[in-house]
Order: structure tokens, then C-alpha cells, then sequence
């Protein structure tokens, strides 16, 4: 793309929205700045769900569509955990672990003896989800399911600048979400796993013959991408809230999370989540029943001008 | 050269070893059905020696059984089985031809139907006259096909930008985002409850919407639809549509173009979605979000793999099995608990026959061959990928 046509499109997408901003301060300050956080605070949760997403895609090509049904299922069971100890990180732990372990039950059961055929790995994830889903809709029936946050984060934070008053727990998040994805990234980029992770994302062949173990490396892995949509539950279980039809919310959100931000990439998925969960709120906000369109016109431009993502490599 | 383009270089030139010995066949029937010309009594018109090439007795068979079935079935069978099993084939059908002969899997084919579903209750009458326009059916038909063809291809051209397994995922994401907006959008699509009453014309003093009478409808489009997709097939574009699925990088060297041909049949699949989509609100009277949300998504590609993405019948046959069940495993199991039974059986056929029934019957009909033959030791299996064209005469 010439300099030209460059800095046309810089203008096209940025100028509106530079408008939309000067607009949206001038008129209600205070409305800009809740919606910008709470973008910010659905992205970090977005990332952390979508996050597993990517990595399992990244390495094994395995889209994981029942990756919603395993944040539901975190969730619901960080539910039972709280309601039965009343400790939130008890909860946390449990919706990772449980996440986890169904995710390596189906990479051990399942995915390893389908490596490489890409279609049909995910049409089995699209039957796991909807197995998934009917069984949890059996246990926990179709009501709202809703977590309060522990006691230290429950009740506003007062006396901030311009906004007053914020919820502790979702403000909690965005450390939370930055914490994981620096967490993530040196993981992947300064142990040995991580290293052994990234290897195979480049060329899984090679790391075979190199004498690594590949279907530890994977079952890691999807261990680790699994846990991740589980922990996002027990998040989103307090943030949101738990009912049938969530998982494919959290699904939509973490697939076009990683087609904006480029697909196998961490720093990417970031990037996404950021976008999508800002554009998401402030049509919530601006717009409320047009605020799909936004993420519409989101998907097409990316998919038009950078067809593998912002981020996105050559696979 | 990085290590991953070395490895698409790899993958691909593997796949150009493996495919076209099996994949080769559907191209070649072309060859004998010349060379037979000189086998046929030349006594017979050119007309009947046509038909009596291509047309055997289970093809006739079937066809009676169609024609015949709703003057002996009940009215339940003849709409709630019948009918319903033939628009959602039709629906289906759209997906197999993609998916079979385009090589790309799209989940949005439920969404152009829903599209040309809801373009009939916004251009015609239904529930809510404040939105509905009213026009007469013959504007709003063609009309709401159109438009949903035209949306089907403009998927399309968004998806086929990245190849491969991203189709699916490109495509879920925008028939759940369309599910959303469906839902949420209160001035032009009406939200939660969206149309009721969306009847289905009088035409020639004729209730279309009577079990007979929509039967036939449906059984005319199922068949046109079916007899569209045999014929593109064997039409130049339907082979580099072929050539295409199976290494697009040839094809693109070839000279032809990769990214127009797929385009094209996105249209294609999108024409036939949008006259099941219009028919299907007939059949129900009625389109909301729920019409085009995840599970009907999904449904879509069960029945299609179900059936066989190999020959246009099977989307058929996995409509038959999904209708039956939807409509009589409530007998055996709770209703609650369709999805589950649904679920589990898609499991099994993807993991255990991957090219659905039809694959099935293949591997039997193989099985019983081999049965036969024992003695001929040499006698190589037939391939299990049931190919077009490829086992009949």
C-alpha cells in the first residue's frame, strides 16, 4: 500500500472516531470515561478467555469451538465451589482445574488420534459443545446463575477523579488481565515449555524430530488453553453472569478476538480483546441496538485490509 | 525461506501426492459416457438413449416414492416429516455443495436463509404492520432472494480472504454476530419476538400452506435444487471449482481464478439457502432470532455431514434422520434432551464415519462386494471417499 492510500485510511477510520471521542467529552464526560473502563475491563476479560483460544490454535491448528462451552462449565463450577466453601480463589482454582482437565481428557481421548485433520477436530469440538452445553443445562437448568465477588473486591471504589465511584472487582480486572498476558508471554517466551510451545507452533515436525515429546507438548498445551477459558468463567460468573447461551457469547467474542488480532498470536489476542471489547461497550453506550454492527464493521475492515489479522503471520 | 512457508510448501505438495489419485475420478466419467455412445442400439431416439443412460430403476423408484408419498401419508408425515425434511435438505444442500465440491465449510448458510427469511416478512406481511411494507408476492420473493444471495456472496468474498479451517470460524462469527444483532435491533427487525404470521400466499386459489399443496412446493425446489447442483458439477466451473478444493495453488498456476471461483459458488450456495430460507418461513409462518441462532447454525452442518458431503443426495438423507429424530426421539428419550441425543450422534458418525450415511452405505455396499469377489485377491478395495459420479455408470 502506497503512502498515500496509507494514510487515506488512517484518516477514513481514525478521523470519525477522533469526532466521535471530542463529541462524546464535550457532551458527557463522565459517560465517556465509565464506558472507555468498562471496555477496557470486558477486554481484560475477553483477552483471558480468548487467549486460550489462541494458544490452542496457535500450536495444534485445533479450533476449539467448545472453547465457550469450557468457560461456562469453569464457571458453573467455581459456582458450586463458592457456594460450598464461600472462598473466592478456592472458586477460581476449581473452574481452572475442572477446565482443564476436561480440556485434556479431550486433547488425550480424542484430538491425538486426529492430528493434522483440521475439519474434523473441530466438528468434534462443535459436538462436545453442544453436549456440553445440554449437560449443563440439565445440572443447572436454565436460570441466572450469579457469583458475588469476594468480600475485598465487592462495593465501589470512591472518590476517583471525574467517574466518583467504580466497581472494585472489574477495575480489579485490568491488573488481573495485564498480569496474565505478561504472565503468558513470559511463559512462552523465557521457560523451556514455552520455548518448546513456540517451536512447534513454527514447525511441529521438526520438533518432533528433534526428540521432544509433541503430544506432551500439546496436551500441556490445551491443559493450559482450557484452564484459561475456565478461569475467564469464574471471572465472567461475577462480572457478567452464568446462563445457557453465554458460551456461545464468549465463544463469538474469543473467535473474533483472535480473526481481528491474528490468529496463534498472544500479543495479538491483546490487541483484539482491546478493540473488540471498547467498540462492544461503546455501542452499548452510543448505540444500543445497533452496537453488533460495530463488531461487524470491525471483522470486515480487518478481514479486508489485513486478511490474517493485525498481528497475524503467514501460517 | 522461513521455516512455516517451507512447511505450507511441504503440506501442499503432500496433498498434491495424495489427492488426485482418489479425487481424479470425479472428473473422469466424462470419457466413458462418449465411448458408450457406440455401445447403444442405435434404433432408439437420441432423447431415450439419453435418459436410459443416466436414469436406472432406483432413481425411477425414488422419484415414485416422492411423487406418491402425501397421497398416502397422513398430513403430519406428508408436512411436519416430509416437508420439513426437504427444506432443511434444501438448506443443507447449499453447505454440501460448498463444502463437497468448494472444499469450504460455511456455518452462515442458516443465516442467508434467514436473511431471505426475514427480507419476506419485512417486504411482505406478517405480525407487524408498522414495519412490514406489504407488497404483493411476486415483488417480495424474487426480491428477498436477491438480497440474500447477494449477502451469501458478500460472506463469501469476507471469508475466502483467508483459506482453510479460518472459513469455519470466519463464518460462525458472522451468522452469531447477525443472531445478536437480530436479537437487539427493535426498529427494523423487531427484536426477541420478531415476525409472526407471515403467511404463505394464495397462488391460483391454491393454500400453499396445506400439507399437500407445500409438499409439492417444496418437493419442486428440493429438485431443482438437487438437479442445479448434479448439473454445475459437471459444468467447467463446477470442475475447477473441484480443481480448486483440491490444490488451489495448481489451479492458481493454471490460470484460474482461485478467489472469483470461490466467490461464485458462495453465490451459488447463497441462491439455493435463500429459496430454502423463503420457503422455511413459510413452512413455520414465523422467523425470529432464534430461527437463525447458534443451534440451527449447527444443525445445518450436522444434517449436511450426517447425510455425505460427497453426493447432493446426502443432505437429503441427513434431513430425514434429523426430522425423524427431532420429531420421535421425544418417545424414547426426554424432549429436554434433543440436543444431547443430536450432539452424540454427530459425534459418533464424525468420529467413526466421516463421510456421514452415505459413506456408510458405500463402505457396506464394499463390503458386500468384496463378499462376492473373495477370490480375487488382487482386487484393490474401492476407496472409501465416496466420489461423485464416480461408483455409478
Amino acid at each position: 500500500m502506497s503512502r498515500f492510500w496509507r494514510w487515506f485510511w488512517a484518516l477514513a477510520i481514525g478521523g470519525p472516531l477522533a469526532v466521535f471521542a471530542v463529541w462524546a467529552l464535550a457532551t458527557n464526560e463522565r459517560l465517556f470515561f465509565v464506558t472507555l473502563l468498562n471496555g477496557l475491563t470486558l477486554a481484560a476479560l475477553y483477552f483471558i478467555v480468548a487467549s486460550g483460544f489462541t494458544l490452542v490454535f496457535g500450536l495444534m491448528r485445533n479450533v476449539n469451538l467448545a472453547h465457550g462451552s469450557l468457560y461456562l462449565l469453569g464457571g458453573y463450577l467455581g459456582y458450586v465451589a463458592a457456594e460450598r466453601t464461600g472462598w473466592y480463589l478456592l472458586a477460581v482454582a476449581t473452574g481452572f482445574a475442572g477446565a482443564a482437565l476436561v480440556g485434556l481428557a479431550m486433547q488425550v481421548a480424542i484430538f491425538r488420534f486426529m492430528q493434522g485433520q483440521d475439519l474434523r477436530q473441530t466438528m468434534v469440538t462443535i459436538a462436545l459443545s453442544i453436549i456440553i452445553a445440554d449437560l449443563l443445562l440439565w445440572t443447572f437448568g436454565g436460570q441466572v446463575h450469579q457469583l458475588s465477588p469476594p468480600e475485598w473486591l465487592d462495593g465501589p471504589l470512591r472518590g476517583l477523579p471525574v467517574i466518583n465511584a467504580y466497581s472494585k472487582f472489574r477495575l480489579a480486572l485490568l491488573p488481573l488481565g495485564i498480569a496474565i498476558g505478561v504472565a503468558l508471554w513470559l511463559f512462552l517466551n523465557r521457560t523451556r515449555v514455552g520455548m518448546l510451545i513456540r517451536a512447534g507452533v513454527d514447525d511441529r515436525g521438526m520438533l518432533s524430530a528433534s526428540g521432544v515429546n509433541v503430544n506432551l507438548v500439546f496436551a500441556v498445551t490445551f491443559l493450559i488453553g482450557a484452564g484459561l477459558a475456565g478461569f475467564g468463567g469464574v471471572i465472567g460468573a461475577v462480572e457478567l453472569s452464568m446462563v445457557p447461551g453465554e458460551d456461545v457469547r464468549l465463544l463469538l467474542a474469543s473467535l473474533i478476538v483472535v480473526i481481528v488480532g491474528g490468529m496463534g498470536s498472544v500479543v495479538g489476542a491483546a490487541v483484539g480483546a482491546a478493540i473488540l471489547g471498547v467498540a462492544e461497550t461503546f455501542g452499548l453506550a452510543y448505540a444500543p441496538t445497533y452496537s453488533v454492527v460495530f463488531t461487524f464493521v470491525i471483522l470486515v475492515l480487518v478481514l479486508a485490509f489485513r486478511p490474517r489479522g493485525i498481528l497475524g503471520r503467514p501460517a | 525461506m522461513s521455516a512455516a512457508q517451507w512447511r505450507k510448501a511441504m503440506n501442499a505438495g503432500a496433498q498434491a501426492q495424495a489427492w488426485p489419485r482418489q479425487r481424479r475420478v470425479a472428473v473422469a466419467p466424462a470419457a466413458p459416457a462418449a465411448d458408450s455412445r457406440s455401445y447403444a442400439t442405435p434404433s432408439l431416439p437420441a432423447w431415450l438413449r439419453w435418459i436410459s443412460q443416466r436414469v436406472s430403476a432406483r432413481h425411477v423408484l425414488v422419484m415414485a416414492f416422492v411423487l406418491i408419498y402425501p397421497w398416502v401419508a397422513t398430513p403430519f408425515f406428508t408436512f411436519q416429516i416430509g416437508g420439513q425434511a426437504l427444506v432443511l435438505g434444501l438448506i443443507a444442500l447449499s453447505l454440501t455443495f460448498l463444502g463437497g465440491y468448494g472444499g469450504m465449510i460455511s456455518l452462515a448458510q442458516m443465516t442467508v436463509a434467514g436473511i431471505a427469511g426475514y427480507m419476506v416478512a419485512i417486504f411482505g406481511t406478517s405480525s407487524m404492520p408498522e414495519i412490514s411494507l406489504g407488497w404483493p408476492w411476486w415483488v417480495v420473493v424474487p426480491l428477498a432472494i436477491a438480497i440474500a444471495t447477494a449477502c451469501g456472496a458478500l460472506i463469501g468474498w469476507l471469508s475466502v480472504r483467508t483459506e482453510g479451517i479460518y472459513t469455519i470460524m470466519i463464518t460462525l462469527a458472522i451468522g452469531v454476530a447477525f443472531h445478536y444483532l437480530m436479537q437487539q435491533n427493535y426498529s427494523l427487525f423487531n427484536g426477541w419476538q420478531g415476525f409472526q404470521r407471515v403467511l404463505t400466499p394464495q397462488v391460483l386459489g391454491i393454500d400453499w400452506r396445506s400439507p399437500i399443496p407445500y409438499y409439492y412446493l417444496v418437493l419442486f425446489w428440493a429438485l431443482a435444487g438437487y438437479f442445479l447442483v448434479k448439473y454445475l458439477v459437471r459444468t467447467p466451473f463446477g470442475i475447477a471449482l473441484q480443481g480448486i478444493r483440491d490444490n488451489p495453488r495448481r489451479m492458481n498456476a493454471l490460470g484460474f481464478n482461485v478467489i472469483a471461483h470461490r466467490v461464485v459458488a458462495y453465490a451459488v450456495a447463497g441462491l439455493i439457502a435463500a429459496v430454502g430460507g423463503v420457503l422455511l418461513v413459510w413452512y413455520n409462518g414465523l422467523i425470529t432470532p432464534g430461527s437463525v441462532g447458534t443451534g440451527w447454525l449447527i444443525n445445518i452442518l450436522i444434517i449436511a455431514v450426517l447425510g455425505g458431503m460427497r453426493h447432493p443426495i446426502g443432505p437429503f438423507l441427513g434431513a430425514i434422520v434429523f426430522v425423524l429424530l427431532q420429531n420421535f426421539a421425544i418417545d424414547v428419550f426426554d424432549r429436554e434432551r434433543f440436543n444431547l441425543v443430536i450432539g452424540a450422534m454427530f459425534l459418533a458418525i464424525v468420529l467413526f464415519s466421516p463421510d456421514g450415511l452415505l459413506g456408510l452405505w458405500q463402505r457396506l455396499r464394499a463390503r458386500l462386494a468384496a463378499g462376492d469377489a473373495q477370490s480375487r485377491l488382487s482386487t484393490p478395495r474401492p476407496s472409501r471417499r465416496f466420489v461423485k459420479g464416480g461408483s455409478q455408470p
